[in-house]
């Protein structure tokens, strides 16, 4: 039901962008407004790859037995969650070329951006993993399943369906979060509006296409992960 | 007489302060099949899970086919037991659980395979072939490829208990297998167990309120109170001419019921 609105919506926002796209004076800064765009779609697609990896390897690294796996787990998590995107985006760019390590606008921004939302996602993995009842622990138990396989085969399985809402909520949030990227020298949508409006002083225009696009990127999101967990659900029913 | 099947030896399990298995002595013959009954709370449960090694006792010996389970031989001295031994005695157990607890992901079918698979790393087509035959027995084999959510309350218990036996244990464990079924279906669980008693191939621990169903497949009824043994013996005697007062009060107020 929400994903027929949430496309109905995204459908919506589509076309009263073409009509304004058909009656205003677009074409002065249409072109610079989408370069923009795919440099935020380039940094968003690389990141949640990296969020999504990094959620879930720490995630369920910080339910380790293993104390130097799980320690490494919490204090990446800590230190991600504990301090703001922009200044971890300094860093990775402004200050680790004073201890020799050089990357590129991309890089920095692709590293910053998906460590720091990994960080976030690590919770939400642990929470879904966690979720997993604990007779299904017990059944794998008595028959006699390895720990590793068993996380492998019957928690990892359950957990993702239930990590799909969070995650794509937080791939949303990591979306608009890529605005700050503008500060590594990379010109995403956000800093491509900006300029835009203040070469040719169409505020409404601009940001109401800025605003739009945002909105399309989040509904692709949210219309991908509600189909991914329609599709993984399917036979699940409640058994529990 | 051989060796016991399975032996408690002085079991004592602690939540806390809580003491809930008392210095427990306890033996089941090879091929007896054993009912535990008694109130709730009395730890009936925790007898099964304690010997499944869901829980770990805090003192006493399991002997399970003359090798101690929580324990382990280091030249002739007893050490805490590895987990590569827990492995290996824990393997001729197998349990069925009152909430079944199936892999909900996994057909009726990859619920049967997959600890073959897994643990016995038997090759895939074996397995099949193995699971198709135990779901056969258990009357389910046009549900192979149905989901746990797609099937009724007595149809996942008889799963689950197709998948305790596809890992050929000599020992299995119910805990009240019919204690979340609806009535009508509680029959269909019960034939198979009674099928499974009278094979006489499985040494078998029952928990259930079910008496009548005691009475008709135990060798053997045992009265838990406060996590000791009060009274136990054979279901016609115990039923009709029970000794102990608590044990007197227990089946009046079931009888009642
Ligand atoms: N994980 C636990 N933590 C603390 N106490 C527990 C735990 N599991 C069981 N107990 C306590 O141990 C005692 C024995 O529990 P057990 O489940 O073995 O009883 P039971 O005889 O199976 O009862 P019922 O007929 O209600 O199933 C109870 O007092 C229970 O509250
Ligand atoms: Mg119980």
């Amino acid at each position: 039901m929400t994903v027929r609105i949430a496309a109905i919506a995204a459908l919506t926002a589509f076309l009263v962008g073409l009509a304004v796209a058909t009656f205003s004076e677009l074409r002065v800064f249409l072109p610079a407004l989408l370069r923009g765009a795919v440099v935020t779609i380039k940094i968003s697609v690389l990141s949640a790859f990296l969020f999504w990896a990094m959620a879930f390897v720490t995630g369920i690294g910080r339910l380790s037995k293993i104390r130097p796996i799980r320690w490494t787990c919490a204090v990446y998590i800590e230190v991600f969650r504990g301090t703001s995107l922009l200044v971890i985006l300094f860093w990775f760019f402004f200050v680790l070329p004073e201890f020799g390590v050089l990357l590129s606008a991309t890089a920095a921004a692709v590293l910053g951006v998906g460590l720091n939302f990994g960080a976030y996602g690590a919770e939400v993995v642990r929470g879904a993993v966690a979720a997993v009842p604990q007779g299904q622990r017990e059944a794998a138990v008595a028959l006699n399943i390895p720990k590793h396989r068993y996380m492998l085969r019957v928690i990892i399985p359950q957990a993702i369906p239930v990590t799909i809402p969070g995650l794509s909520n937080l791939t949303i949030e990591m979306i608009k979060a890529t605005a700050l990227v503008s500060a590594v020298t990379l010109v995403d949508i956000t800093f491509a509006s900006v300029q835009q409006n203040q070469i040719h002083y169409r505020t409404l225009d601009i940001f109401l296409v800025t605003l739009m696009l945002y909105y399309c990127f989040a509904q692709f999101v949210r219309f991908g992960g509600a189909m991914l967990e329609e599709r993984m659900t399917r036979h699940l029913g409640k058994v529990h | 007489m051989t060796d016991p099947k399975i032996r408690f030896e002085k079991v004592t399990k602690r939540y806390g302060a809580l003491v809930v298995l008392d210095q427990l002595q306890f033996e089941v013959a090879e091929g007896e099949v054993v009912t535990i009954i008694g109130p709730s709370g009395s730890g009936k449960t925790t007898v099964l899970r304690v010997l499944m090694t869901l829980e770990p006792i805090q003192d006493g010996i399991i002997w399970v086919g003359g090798e101690p389970l929580n324990k382990m031989w280091s030249g002739d001295r007893l050490v805490p037991a590895s987990e590569a031994h827990i492995r290996s005695v824990r393997s001729r157990i197998g349990m069925v659980f009152q909430n079944f607890n199936l892999f909900p992901h996994m057909t009726a079918l990859e619920n049967c395979i997959e600890a073959p698979v897994q643990s016995l790393k038997l090759p895939k087509s074996e397995a099949v072939e193995r699971a198709v035959e135990l779901l056969e027995m258990v009357g389910l084999d046009d549900k192979r490829s149905h989901y746990p959510s797609q099937l009724s309350g007595g149809q996942q218990q008889r799963v689950a208990i197709a998948r305790a036996l596809a890992m050929r244990p000599k020992i299995i464990l119910f805990d009240e297998p019919t204690s979340a079924l609806d009535p009508e279906m509680v029959g269909e669980v019960l034939t198979v167990i009674r099928e499974l008693a009278s094979a006489h191939s499985y040494t078998i621990l029952l928990v259930t309120h079910q008496m009548g169903f005691a009475r008709e497949i135990s060798n053997r009824v045992c009265f838990f109170d406060q996590g000791r043994i009060v009274e136990q013996g054979e279901p016609g005697r115990l039923f009709e001419s029970p000794r102990n007062e608590r044990l007197k009060l227990f089946l009046s107020k079931i009888l009642q019921a």
